[in-house]
């Protein structure tokens, strides 16, 4: 099913102290980590994101730090997907082994706006910009990560591993 | 088939005749590593999947250094929990405050960590033990789970990037400064998800507390590893390790001639000065020179980039019979217990504080921003961390600059950034 929402728009090299800072990282409550979502980046990002609401980006989305407090922090507040231009490797994988999904592609990073409206569908591999009545197509990821969510995620597809 | 000594390690750990950059594989991991921060997440992972062990209760290791000694009751409740899960579950290698020291100077003091290794931690700056010659890559708290669960991990085979170094270093210049041009050159996501080979006759001769220190910064260039062939060197550095938990110095492995590069770099170290890297980004890099007048608030000395004995020893060259400027703050962190007290035997100590500094536990503290030298609005810091992102060691209006442990410290006497020249 395709993921549709507002864009939320942000810069280049959007890091994990931006995303969760560091002062937020003696709890692992999803909630409490959801209310200081992208908060060094957007102070008010937290109250004004709605549920399904999507995160566009440029290039090197989630560098820095390892901390998975960054993409549980932005799936508990809601957020649908994220699409950026590329992905710091760490968050990457993080957001591949907790379900939250990530596209990339470099025409979409370019041409979507804050509060565009778009749909994103992972199957077919297309970007729906609503609001600018345009769509860009992204590569399908390698069926061994297709495997892990598909699964749900890393843990979940160990579980089944070992039945 | 030729390789580089980065998918040498990676196929040696592997369930495969051969491999190649980009294809998905999984290996066995010699040692998989968690913080405060870290562990707990992968901890509660652990439990929701109802593991009743561990692969290996001597190949997990557990650190709490992040905010320790716990900084607050939350924080306490994350060490407990590492506490916790190391008793419940017999693991060795869980390191109680007053034994712990920042994980990834640590890891290879203790020769927990070993040339030819494959190490995962879920801290991103476990690409430090490229220094030693293994290969060594950050991943998140579900790997480091599903790592204590099942012994493996799943990676990607890196294309290697290689960087030859060539020249004799400046007077002041080492392991940071050669990163810190790195970076500046190649930018943070110069080397994503690829693995940053270093060598070349400068890095033949680079102390082995300085290689540590670049293979530290290969993620912000975004790299997967960074590695450096181990040598000589790296040989006396291993047996000089009382205590081995495991015998001998490793497996050396060694990229063949003809392994195939995405890149070729090099780099004249003789055109190379002290740098620092400037807010907001570390590949923000200037010749100190060029920096000149910024006036600061705070000095950090320490963090698993620079907080060595080789460091401190620096820094107290610098700071020996001088007095940090007024209305300075000079914070110094030896990055572990063995470290602090080779400080006091060796006198450094003694320089710091009667430099009207302030000589610390082990802990990463302010370098995350955690304690121990947290920011105020508008003030502005020089550190020899790793990081200078916005709000990185406190208050997002706050600023830091990045740089060896001799810039930093003449800094503190200066009160603003300086060259070490300007100082002795």
């Amino acid at each position: 099913m395709p993921y549709k929402g507002k864009v939320h728009r942000f810069a280049d090299d959007v890091n994990t102290d931006e995303i969760l800072p560091a002062r937020y990282l003696n709890t692992t409550s999803k909630s409490e980590l959801a209310s200081h979502c992208m908060e060094d980046a957007d102070a008010a990002f937290a109250k004004k994101v709605r549920p399904g609401d999507i995160i566009a980006a440029g290039k090197n989305f989630g560098c820095g730090s390892s901390r998975e407090h960054a993409p549980v922090a932005i799936v508990a507040c809601g957020v649908s997907c994220v699409i950026a231009a590329s992905f710091a490797r760490i968050f990457f994988r993080n957001a591949i082994n907790i379900g939250l999904p990530i596209v990339e592609s470099v025409e979409a990073s370019k041409r979507i706006r804050n509060r565009d409206v778009v749909s994103v569908d992972t199957e077919r591999g297309i970007i729906r910009n609503l609001t600018r009545k345009e769509s860009y197509r992204f590569g399908k990821y390698p069926p061994f990560m297709q495997k892990i969510i598909k699964a749900g995620g890393l843990m979940n597809s160990i579980k089944k591993g070992k039945r | 088939m030729p390789y580089t000594i980065t998918e040498k390690i990676l196929l040696r750990h592997a369930k495969a005749k051969e491999i190649h950059p980009h294809e998905f594989i999984h290996v066995k991991v010699d040692v998989c590593l968690g913080n405060d921060i870290t562990a707990p997440l992968a901890i509660e992972e652990f439990e929701k999947l109802g593991a009743k062990s561990v692969f290996d209760k001597k190949k997990v290791v557990l650190v709490p250094d992040h905010f320790t000694p716990a900084k607050d009751m939350k924080s306490a409740n994350q060490c407990k929990a590492l506490a916790s899960f190391a008793a419940k579950y017999g693991i060795k290698n869980y390191f109680e405050v007053g034994k712990m020291g920042v994980e990834h100077a640590l890891l290879p003091e203790m020769g927990l960590v070993a040339p030819g290794d494959l190490v995962i931690g879920a801290d991103s700056h476990t690409c430090t033990y490229g220094g030693l010659g293994a290969f060594s890559t950050g991943v998140g708290s579900t790997d480091l789970a599903a790592a204590m669960v099942t012994g493996e991990c799943w990676l990607k085979v890196p294309e290697s990037m290689k960087f030859v170094f060539f020249g004799k270093l400046n007077k002041w210049v080492g392991g940071k400064d050669l990163i810190l041009h790195t970076i500046g050159d190649i930018g943070v996501d110069g080397a994503l998800y690829k693995a940053m080979e270093f060598c070349g006759e400068t890095i033949e001769s680079l102390p082995v507390e300085d290689r540590l220190a670049m293979c530290n910064m290969a993620i912000e260039a975004g790299g997967k590893n960074g590695i450096i062939a181990p040598d000589k060197l790296t040989a006396k550095y291993e047996r000089a390790i009382k205590n081995k938990p495991r015998p001998g110095i490793g497996k050396f492995y060694s990229s063949d001639k003809d392994a195939e590069y995405s890149s070729v770099t090099e780099y004249d170290c003789r055109s190379i000065e002290p740098l620092v890297a400037c807010p907001n980004l570390p590949s923000n890099v200037k010749p100190v020179r060029a920096v000149k007048d910024v006036p600061i608030d705070q000095v950090v000395i320490g963090s698993c980039t620079n907080g060595r004995i080789s460091d401190l020893r620096l820094a107290a060259r610098i700071l020996r019979g001088k007095k940090v400027k007024s209305g300075v703050r000079l914070i110094v962190i030896p990055a572990t217990q063995k470290i602090y007290l080779e400080a006091l035997n060796e006198g450094l100590a003694k320089i710091f504080i009667e430099a009207g500094g302030v000589f610390s536990t082990p802990t990463c503290g302010p370098c995350l921003g955690g304690h121990m030298g947290i920011l105020a609005e508008g003030e502005r810091a020089i550190a020899t961390t790793n990081r200078n992102f916005v709000g990185r060691m406190g208050h997002p209006k706050s600023e830091v600059y990045l740089s060896n442990p001799a810039v930093a410290a003449a800094s503190a006497v200066k009160g603003k950034i300086a060259h070490p020249d300007e100082v002795i």
